[in-house]
């Protein structure tokens, strides 16, 4: 199936979906989608006979800071029936960069919407496990992101110790010695 | 009176410092007596920001960069990189190029399945396997010595082509290891497939359907030990990849040992395709493509020729600028299809490098395959999927 078929029984399958057909290098149909769409569209192309797009290879996302809108979402799928790859891509907005997860369509895209979140701040609405996946847990911003500060120096941190006298220490020993009795 | 038995279930830490996690994987196991209740996978130990670095580098420094993601197929993921640069920049490498580029990367694929091999025989208990794949893989690294002066990680691919012509004695020395394999893999396989405490450990252990491994995105061995027949190099041929008379092995098992039997089959096919690869290649030829913007002079010319001179400076201080757009193109690694999502904005850095990693979906999927079965299987789940960490965490 071309591209041009493709994006039609796509459009067929879900019919008020924002479809718009984009110019692409290689051998990916280049498709962008509307936000609100990508649920359908996604379930679309995995269970459409015609189409099958069992395999979700990719999920990744560019940042074209400072244009707005500054996120793009890339999914990219394999048809390994139809020996067919397609590129679905997600304009977002920095103000309100939040998406549909399509975990529940494919099971592989739990990781890599982590993945996704961690390192882009995208988020992904009913995500199963919405947590860091690369980055420590407590890490603050998102790396990959084109205003995430490269190249500064931060003064280490560490945590001081407690410091307490040694009258304020025989103190607490003893008030804890009173209270337990 | 019997004392009652006392039952609890039992968290326990495995990694990242466990000798079989294959590097830094941490997984979290919840075991009821030997049974594995549930098993989170934690990762992140090894990340290196390799993406958000090679966004400040030019397009040729990002190789180096690349090759150090899955260090065990760095060949492999120098010449993804270029194939996607090359697709940007319109350019059409020459057929020497393409056909040296296929026995490198079938080369690679015979390395990185030797390391698999051997440690995971040995974390199985078969120690003498990894001694003897550690012998072949030697002579692989020594044909890496030979081709760019650098074992583990040679850079030689370049984008537009190959950073200089092959070396005298590559043909001989890459013919010699080519005649002593196949007799090898025999031996390792007579010491493996039909050992009785190898089957044990490895038949019905790990088992993921087919449609798990679809749904988890599973490719490479994985995949085709449970049933999938994705190859990309059948599916999406590159680099001329349809002219090569292979076959892509499967099975139906979706065991440890189902995927322990497709990697040997394929390291035999590696041969196959190798052999047809080098009585295609001439002694000497084209190694990189004739476009001045692109390839650097060759160094008598830039002591001789001003303009090869300016050339030289241009390429070495500002790189070559590719046109705006993305673009992805898959290949064949040793773990599965792999490749690099590349964005351009017309300038002479990347405004974006991303690696499809398919050892982070092997691990996403390793909880699907280890809960239900023994402690003891886990170490023989994570040898099979075959997880390199720097290709996971990146």
């Amino acid at each position: 199936m071309d591209s041009d078929a493709l994006i039609a029984s796509l459009q067929q399958a879900v019919p008020g979906a924002h479809l718009e057909r984009a110019a692409s290098s290689d051998l990916h149909t280049t498709i962008y989608a509307g936000r609100d769409d990508v649920p359908a569209v996604a379930r679309a192309l995995r269970d459409g006979q015609d189409l099958q797009f069992a395999f979700l290879a990719e999920v990744t996302a560019v940042d074209f800071w400072p244009r707005e809108p500054r996120f793009e979402l890339v999914y990219l799928l394999v048809s390994i029936a139809h020996r067919q790859r397609v590129r679905i891509k997600v304009r977002l907005d920095g103000g309100d960069a939040r998406v549909a997860t399509v975990s529940g369509i494919w099971p592989a895209a739990n990781w890599l919407e982590r993945e996704v979140w961690d390192l882009f701040g995208i988020e992904f609405d009913g995500h199963p496990d919405p947590r860091r996946l690369l980055m420590p847990e407590d890490w603050e911003g998102y790396p990959l992101r084109k205003d995430y500060p490269v190249q500064i120096h931060m003064t280490p941190r560490a945590t001081e110790p407690l410091q307490v006298t040694a009258e304020e220490f025989r103190e607490n020993v003893e008030r804890d010695r009173l209270t337990r009795r | 009176m019997t004392p009652e038995l006392k039952t609890e279930v039992m968290t326990v830490n495995m990694g990242p410092q466990h000798p079989s996690t294959h590097g830094v994987l941490r997984l979290v196991l919840e075991l009821d007596g030997e049974t594995v209740l549930s098993a989170a996978p934690t990762i992140g130990y090894l990340h290196t920001g390799i993406e958000k670095t090679a966004e400040q580098k030019k397009w040729q420094q990002v190789i180096p960069l690349v090759e150090r993601m899955d260090y065990l197929s760095a060949q492999s993921n120098s010449m993804a990189f270029c194939l996607s640069v090359e697709r940007l920049l319109g350019l059409e490498v020459p057929e020497r190029v393409r056909n040296i580029r296929v026995l490198i990367a079938e080369l690679q694929r015979i390395n990185s399945h030797l390391v698999w091999l051997g440690t995971h025989g040995m974390e199985v208990g078969a120690v003498s396997v990894m001694l003897y794949c550690f012998r072949e893989r030697e002579l692989l690294l020594n044909i890496n010595e030979l081709l760019a002066g650098f074992r583990l990680f040679p850079s030689y691919m370049r984008v537009g082509g190959l950073r200089e012509d092959l070396p005298r004695g590559f043909h001989a020395a890459v013919r010699a290891f080519l005649d002593r394999f196949p007799p090898k893999l025999d031996e390792y396989e007579d010491l493996l497939t039909k050992n009785s405490i190898y089957l044990k450990r490895t038949q019905g252990v790990g088992v993921i359907s087919k449609e798990n491994a679809v749904a988890y995105s599973l490719v490479g061995p994985i995949a085709r030990a449970a049933g999938v027949d994705y190859d990309v190099r059948k599916y999406f041929p590159y680099l001329g990849y349809e002219s090569y008379d292979f076959a892509v092995p499967t099975r139906t098992a979706g065991d440890v040992y189902a995927r322990y039997q497709v990697r040997v089959a394929e390291m035999r096919e590696s041969v196959k395709i190798c052999r047809q690869a080098l009585d295609r290649i001439a002694p000497a030829g084209a190694y990189a493509v004739d476009d001045p913007r692109i390839t650097p002079p060759p160094k008598d010319r830039v002591y001789t020729e001003m303009e090869a001179l300016i050339q030289h400076f241009l390429i070495y201080s500002q790189g070559f600028t590719v046109p705006a757009g993305d673009a992805y193109v898959p290949v064949e690694g040793p773990r599965g299809e792999h490749g690099f999502t590349i964005v351009a904005d017309g300038t002479n850095r990347p405004w974006r490098v991303k690696s499809r990693a398919p050892s982070l979906l092997a691990c996403q999927a390793l909880e699907n395959m280890i809960v239900g079965g023994l402690i003891a299987d886990v170490i023989a789940v994570i040898g099979s999927i075959d997880v390199v960490m720097g290709d996971v965490d990146r």
